[in-house]
């Protein structure tokens, strides 16, 4: 039987619906997972995304021929049936069934099984074959759970605030910043953003997300017009004169990576908050198991080890070599994930 | 544990230094003594003795995680840290119970005693009583190796600012060959006298690299001489007995037997500083000759007659039983003159000679021959100089000759592991030889992180090969390499193995035709080798 889905050095191909999910090169059909820029790119004849997706496509990738689906509703696409899935990645994010006269795969784009306050909780779906990301595809990595999290981060913000300093965190400007600002305490003090953050806060307020009251950093603002403040930065912020505004603040940053000791001593800050919009090593295995699925595609991440690991589990796992970066903690500009 | 895992915590948090010296004397205020010594111990390098391997650590912990073996590895490979990685892989702690720092080493050390499987059980339960933090301290104490950021130096300006000692006084009570098990937190912070233990060592007084001469003042006021090429080393000749220190402190007394006829010719009280040097027919030589001796705890004969070692004399720091480190250097290496003076010549000690010179240009013209006579470079040291500790600016400078270079094409790369993890920075470099390359190094130091960041982004886009870890990359990239030293090494492709290899820069403008050839490596190796 003929491979619901191939892997093409353009992107995920479907030969029965000739169309791609997230490619890297352009094509005429896109189906697009969503919105970072590793995986929605510019240059595609049309795309389609979820509803949740499409605007801050639209504010990314400009004029672009965008259709939208909701959530579970099934479209045809020359002979294969599509329907996106809630992957709990970021708000929007999907993961697409492609079925094919009774053959079942799923590609899965970036996704976490925790549900983290914003963005539509991860949704198992049955399948036989399924393609997943590896980002934390080792045991080291299991995340800290929501409220003690939350807890840490408050804690830190308050202890800095008393002492009078600003609280800098770095985190991506879409998904992991607004899911920061869902949970944190906004009565400790002020919160102020980084443009990339605050434009990405807009397009989700616009569609409907409560996000508490947040302040755009403009050229007059420091530690002192106001003192105690959350300063919510991308990652490539820190450490410039952009936040050198703040005088001696506390600096931290909240990726997935802080949960080894060496990356978070390489950035040099003075906190890592372990928290991430991937599946932990735990949430990895949990989803592979829940689609039922034999075949196993790895696309990013620890592929070699994780691949190792699903087979000696008895699955029938493959490494595929993607354009997608996961959470990619030392990308200068990079996706934000 | 708990305030012992606390004060990490509040070290590993900061970047800042103040905030650390704060956390370490905020601990030594109000830890208990015995607490407190370990602590000083286990950051100046003092574990204790290990008790398990770390193969059987790593075995149980993969177990008791439910991982296979490999898996646990490559997670290993990942972290770089053994007790960090079993950290993280543990499943939660269900027994939480509070136990001191001392408690917890006197627990370890009772484990050796025990049957394997006794200290198997002894070593999980332990495991399953603490919180994380705790738990990765413990597996750090049965691993060894506690660097975890916090230098000698901070624990001395932490001391410091708990006793109202003055920093150098502590930095010497902290030398030499002390362990918790032979004193106490008393009789090592607390009491006057640091030379109540014989073998005691003086602090090393150490320079930074020379960075120009026009904060020198006048030549006059200087002695330069030969900065060798060798192991530095400190030689005490206490009651009776003599004992031989290096510069990372520790005791190499049995690997240069040969020095132990110093004690029949330099008086009783007598420290010296100076260079253990490979040395034949009053040259010393290369420093291919003196590594086949060290890591060596006993020498065979034949290794003693064909790299015999003499103790190359730079400074008196204890004279008939005098702390004479703060009379000035010009007095200092008078008295040290006259006591080698009266040394016959077969003895193993020569006092490092003055460089004659009258300018700075004249200096300079000497450094350029230091390679010919297997030295280093040179070292201005000021007349009146006392002898400090540690390493200060002002009255010595080191002046070393520029590396040897070679141009080399990266043909592998591996990701690093610890602060390097998920970038690579471990690569393999080739020389041409007609158009094949020709491996003969690694290099994993040099570049910013910038420069390791664009190479990472450019290795994950451009692998042709995985060999485990390792990516096979097109040979693009040149990069000039630096090193102190080349010998042949019949166990490389390339035939030769270079000391201290490092990535000095990223030739952006040279292209791969343009790079080093075999041929020059074993012209190199002619010359240098």
């Amino acid at each position: 039987m003929a491979d619901v889905l191939t892997f093409t050095d353009r992107g995920i191909y479907c030969p029965a619906g000739d169309f791609y999910i997230d490619p890297w090169k352009p094509v005429d059909r896109a189906l697009i997972t969503h919105g970072h820029s590793d995986h929605a790119r510019f240059g595609m004849g049309r795309y389609l995304a979820t509803a949740g997706t499409a605007p801050v496509m639209r504010h990314r990738l400009g004029q672009i021929t965008l259709e939208t689906v909701r959530y579970g509703e099934t479209t045809r696409i020359g002979d294969a049936d599509v329907s996106f899935h809630p992957a709990g990645h970021v708000p929007g994010s999907a993961q697409i069934r492609v079925a094919v006269k009774g053959q079942v795969w799923v590609a899965s784009g970036d996704y976490k099984t925790v549900a983290d306050g914003l963005s539509e909780p991860f949704e198992p779906v049955q399948c036989h074959a399924f393609i997943t990301e590896c980002t934390f595809g080792l045991p080291i990595f299991k995340w800290t759970p929501e409220d003690i999290l939350t807890q840490q981060i408050n804690d830190w913000w308050a202890a800095n605030a008393a002492a009078g300093r600003a609280s800098i965190l770095g985190a991506y400007a879409l998904g992991k910043a607004q899911r920061l600002l869902t949970t944190v305490n906004p009565e400790i003090g002020p919160i102020l953003t980084h443009g990339a953050i605050e434009n990405t806060n807009a397009v989700l307020r616009n569609q409907g997300f409560p996000l508490p009251d947040t302040t755009l950093v403009t050229p007059d603002m420091s530690h002192k017009t106001h003192p105690g403040a959350l300063v919510l930065a991308t990652p490539s912020a820190l450490g410039t004169t952009w936040a050198r505004r703040f005088g001696t603040a506390s600096t931290a940053f909240a990726s997935g990576w802080m949960a080894l000791r060496g990356v978070r001593r390489r950035r040099a800050a003075d906190r890592g908050f372990i928290v991430s919009d991937h599946a932990d090593w735990e949430g990895l295995n949990t989803a592979i198991k829940a689609t039922g699925a034999t075949k196993i595609f790895a696309t990013h991440g620890y592929t070699s080890a994780f691949q190792k690991w699903l087979s000696s589990q008895g699955y029938d796992a493959h490494i595929v070599s993607t354009d997608y970066q996961g959470e990619d903690f030392d990308q200068a500009e990079g996706p934000e994930a | 544990m708990k305030d012992f895992a606390t004060l990490f915590t509040r070290i590993d948090e900061s970047t800042k230094t103040t905030v650390k010296v704060a956390a370490l004397a905020d601990y030594f205020q109000t830890a208990t003594p015995q607490d407190r010594l370990w602590t000083i111990a286990l950051f100046t390098g003092r574990r204790p003795k290990r008790t398990i391997t770390a193969t059987r650590l790593r075995t149980w912990a993969a177990e008791v995680a439910g991982l296979p073996d490999w898996l646990f590895e490559e997670s290993y490979s990942i972290v770089g840290d053994l007790a960090e990685t079993i950290s993280l892989v543990l499943p939660p702690a269900r027994n939480i119970t509070e136990r001191t720092l001392t408690d917890w080493i006197a627990y370890i050390k009772s484990l050796s005693a025990r049957e394997e499987d006794d200290r198997k059980a002894g070593i999980l339960s332990a495991w399953d009583s603490m919180p994380n933090t705790e738990r990765f301290l413990f597996t750090k104490l049965l691993t060894g190796g506690f660097r975890i950021g916090v230098s000698g130096k901070l624990i001395t300006r932490a001391l410091a600012k708990a006793t109202g000692q003055p920093e150098p006084q502590l930095t010497h009570k902290l030398m030499g060959n002390w362990t918790p098990d032979t004193t106490t937190w008393d009789a090592l912070i607390e009491a006057d006298d640091p030379t109540a233990d014989l073998s005691r060592p003086y602090p090393f007084y150490l320079a930074y690299q020379l960075d120009g001469f026009d904060d020198l003042g006048v030549p006059t006021d200087w002695n330069a001489e030969r900065k060798w090429d060798g192991i530095r080393g400190q030689l005490i000749l206490r009651g009776g007995e003599h004992h031989l220190w290096s510069r990372g402190e520790d005791l190499m007394t049995d690997r240069f037997p040969e020095l132990a006829q110093l004690l029949d010719y330099l008086p009783e009280g007598t420290v010296i500083d100076g260079e253990v040097l490979a040395f034949a027919a009053e040259k010393p030589l290369s420093f291919n000759a003196l590594q086949k001796r060290i890591g060596r705890k006993t020498v065979p004969k034949k290794l003693l007659t064909e790299a015999p070692v003499i103790l190359m004399a730079y400074d008196l720091l204890e004279h008939q039983g005098d702390d004479i480190r703060n009379t000035p250097l010009k007095d200092r290496r008078a008295q040290l003159q006259s006591l080698i003076a009266d040394v016959p010549a077969t003895a193993p000690i020569r006092l490092s000679a003055s460089v004659p010179f009258q300018t700075w240009q004249d200096l300079s013209a000497a450094r350029d021959q230091s390679r010919a006579l297997n030295a280093e470079g040179l070292m201005l040291k000021r007349l009146d100089s006392p002898y400090l500790a540690g390493r200060k600016r002002g009255d010595w400078w080191k002046w070393k000759i520029d590396p040897l270079t070679i141009d080399a094409v990266m043909i592998y790369a591996q990701a690093g592991h610890g602060r390097r993890a998920n970038l690579f920075t471990d690569y393999t470099f080739a020389v041409r030889h007609g158009s094949d390359l020709v491996p003969f190094t690694k290099a994993y130091s040099g570049l910013t992180d910038k420069e390791f960041r664009e190479i990472t982004s450019w290795v994950r886009k451009n692998t042709l090969q995985r060999f485990g870890p390792v990516r096979q990359v097109p040979p693009e990239h040149v990069f000039e390499i630096a090193f102190e030293g080349i010998q042949a090494s019949p166990r490389h492709k390339s035939g030769v193995a270079l000391r201290f290899p490092r990535m000095l820069r990223w030739r952006r403008d040279k292209p791969v035709d343009e790079a080093n050839t075999l041929d020059d490596l074993k012209e190199l190796l002619a010359t240098y080798g």
